[in-house]
């Protein structure tokens, strides 16, 4: 049994006049411990496929089996669970809390789940973000760190509950280069040295390059799924609107 | 999340706009303020009435004379109530204690260099001090024989002592009244002020015979009032009833005519003090009621403010794993704790209030000896109050947070 199981996973957007095909039928396996870039266009259903694995968004249509669950027809407190328990989110945006300290960012996941001290809860955060180098700054807030440190906050708050699967939609988007790097890094090292399985949607092709698998979308459809990069590059440079 | 943290995270949320949450209290602060010293100065009075009544004497009737009637010509304001109407009280009603004739009278009071007008001198029967429920603190009453005689001897009351006597002792002391010489037989023990606030004490007594022939000249055998004492509270409706057959039958008075006198029994007295004070205290009550509603609606204002604002911080909150009740208990929480802070101040404020008024109705009418009640339950039903309208008001904003999408909320800007 794979990890994560989609069968014929649909999401279609209905704005009454227009029906938007965000996924039109998307079945595939990931396995734990994979390390998976979603590339394609903008506008191509990256983030739609990434918030339905996410147990954030329920697709219209189909089947998707978490550790062998059917997400589909749970309910939002059941979907809240999984997201606190199994899923750990990273964003473009970080997405912390402002004017709250790093430490108690990290701290969030720990007050959803079961009931956790409030001392086991403050030791499991600075252990994490020990992990991800920054625990001489626990007690910053967001806006008195860059945004590499955010972005490593959110990933230590994504970790903190030891999750099965980490999620990025475009983690690196806002980042320079060099901050791109080390956060990409910490990827390969969570996947490689953690057993973590990481599932990133990207715009950078050396974060895709550093995935182990890629999968392209173009038009709410796998086009693509390769473990080759550069397979998955012509895919993605493949225009159909210039074929014939 | 536990209860403790979500307190936690409330205040700091708060705290993070430390302007907004003191405007936001300031109707809830007032609302239980008025509350409060409502409640506290409404208490105070009912519990000064009451204490008024038992010091008025217990179990105490008033005969008031009326209009004579003669001939179907109404002469006002003539006396119809004699010092025989008030004996036979007293001895032919089986309800009936006591009953003492009252004639009043003013006038100076000079002892040694010493003078003093008090505010009453009252001529009274024998059992006087039986119907009020009075004691003597020294000295003795005046007897059968003083009244028949007009004897030139009185009792005062405590007032009196410092005014005109000072260190002496004023038992068997000649003073004058109105130039009249009197004897003083006998010391009035403490009774304080009566609910309007005049000083009780501030009495001299004498026999009512006295008092008509000596002190007001009159020849006429008529009392001013007759105040009767029942033999217990729920044989008062019946001393009335007797009092009355007994007084339309030696006034000859017909069954359809209008009687010369009025019976008025101090619990109707007292139970209409009760409704007043009572609807008071209910109009003055609804009035702070509105400015709990008012502050109410405004914590609702703001609170739905903070859901609009905080919308993607709900949506982060999600996306880590709340649930919807995590989301309605943290806004829900948060505005119960603004009203309940609100209250809180509200009920030190009140207390305040009703301390400020109490020492202000006591200076300026000294003697009143206006109780000051602050009342534990009253302080609890306030706080109670001030968490129902921050439940209240705030359940619809923190409803509304919980309800959100989380990916709308994500990505709201
Ligand atoms: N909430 C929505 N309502 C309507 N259409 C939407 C909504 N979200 C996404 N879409 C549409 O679905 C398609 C896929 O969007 P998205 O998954 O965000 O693409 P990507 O992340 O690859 O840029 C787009 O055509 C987009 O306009
Ligand atoms: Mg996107």
């Amino acid at each position: 049994m794979a990890l994560i199981e989609l069968d014929d996973v649909r999401r279609v957007y209905d704005l009454g006049e227009v029906k938007v095909h965000a996924l039109r039928t998307v079945t595939r396996q990931i396995e734990l411990g994979e390390y998976i870039a979603l590339i394609g266009p903008s506008g191509s259903g990256k983030s739609t496929l990434m918030n339905t694995l996410g147990c954030l968004d329920r697709p219209t249509h189909g089947s998707y089996l978490l550790d062998g669950e059917e997400v589909v027809t749970m309910n939002r407190d059941q979907r809240a669970k999984i997201r606190n328990k199994q899923l750990g989110f990273v964003f473009q945006n970080f997405n912390l809390l402002n004017r709250t300290s790093a430490l108690e960012n990290v701290e969030l996941p720990l007050m959803y789940g079961p009931r956790v001290s409030a001392r086991e809860r403050r030791d499991r955060a600075m252990e994490m973000l020990g992990k991800v180098g920054l625990a001489d700054r626990y007690h910053h807030h967001p806006s008195q760190l860059s945004g590499g440190q955010q972005q490593r906050v959110a990933i230590a708050r994504a970790l903190v509950n030891r999750p099965s699967i980490l999620m990025g939609d475009e983690p690196t988007g806002n980042l320079d280069s060099r901050t791109s790097r080390e956060v990409i890094e910490l990827f390969r090292e969570l996947n490689e040295l953690q057993g973590i399985t990481v599932i990133l949607v990207t715009h950078d092709q050396n974060v895709a390059r550093n995935a182990k698998r890629t999968l392209v979308l173009r038009d709410g459809e796998i086009v693509e799924d390769t473990v080759d990069f550069q397979l998955a590059k012509v895919a993605l440079e493949h225009d159909p609107a210039l074929e014939e | 999340m536990s209860f403790f943290d979500t307190v936690r995270i409330a205040f700091r949320a708060l705290l993070k706009n430390k302007m907004r949450a003191v405007l936001t209290i300031i109707g809830v602060v007032i609302g239980i303020a008025a509350v409060t010293t409502i409640v506290s100065i409404g208490q105070g009075a009912s519990k000064l009435v009451s204490g008024e009544f038992e010091a008025l004497g217990t179990n105490v009737i008033l005969v008031f004379p009326g209009q004579t009637r003669r001939g179907g010509a109404r002469q006002s304001g003539a006396p119809t109530l004699t010092t025989a109407d008030a004996d036979s009280i007293g001895t032919e009603c089986p309800a009936v204690l006591a009953a003492s004739p009252i004639v009043g009278s003013s006038g100076q009071i000079i002892y040694g260099n010493e003078n003093w007008n008090p505010k009453q001198i009252q001529g009274v029967g024998q059992d006087y001090l039986t119907v009020r429920n009075w004691e003597l603190e020294a000295g003795g009453f005046f007897s059968t024989s003083d009244i028949e005689s007009n004897a030139k001897v009185c009792v005062i009351g405590q007032t009196l002592i410092p005014k005109l006597f000072r260190t002496v002792n004023p038992l068997d002391e000649m003073i004058r009244v109105n130039n009249v010489p009197f004897r003083v037989i006998g010391i009035l023990g403490k009774k304080g002020a009566n609910m309007v606030g005049d000083d009780q004490d501030d009495v001299v007594l004498m026999p009512h015979t006295t008092v008509r022939k000596r002190l007001n000249g009159s020849p006429l055998d008529n009392v001013g009032i007759i105040m009767v004492s029942a033999r217990g509270t729920n044989q008062m409706g019946e001393a009335a009833k007797q009092i009355e057959t007994l007084l339309y039958e030696r006034h000859e008075i017909g069954p359809s005519e209008e009687p010369d006198f009025s019976v008025q029994d101090t619990t109707e007295i007292a139970a209409t003090l009760g409704i007043i004070t009572g609807t008071l205290t209910l109009m003055l009550s609804a009035i702070a009621g509105i400015s709990l509603l008012v502050g109410g609606v405004g914590i609702m204002n703001i609170m739905l403010v903070s859901v609009t604002e905080r919308t993607r911080e709900i949506g982060i909150r999600m996306a880590l794993g709340a649930r919807g009740k995590d989301i309605l208990r943290q806004f829900l929480i948060e505005s119960v704790v603004l009203s309940c802070i609100g209250g809180a101040i509200g009920l030190l404020l009140g207390t305040g209030a009703s301390m400020c008024a109490n020492v202000l109705i006591n200076v300026y009418k000294p003697g009143t000896d206006w109780p000051m009640v602050i009342s534990i339950p009253a302080a609890v039903v306030a706080m109670g109050f001030a968490a129902a309208v921050g439940v209240f008001f705030g359940y619809y904003p923190a409803r509304r947070a919980s309800k959100l999408d989380p990916i709308d909320a994500l990505r709201y800007e």
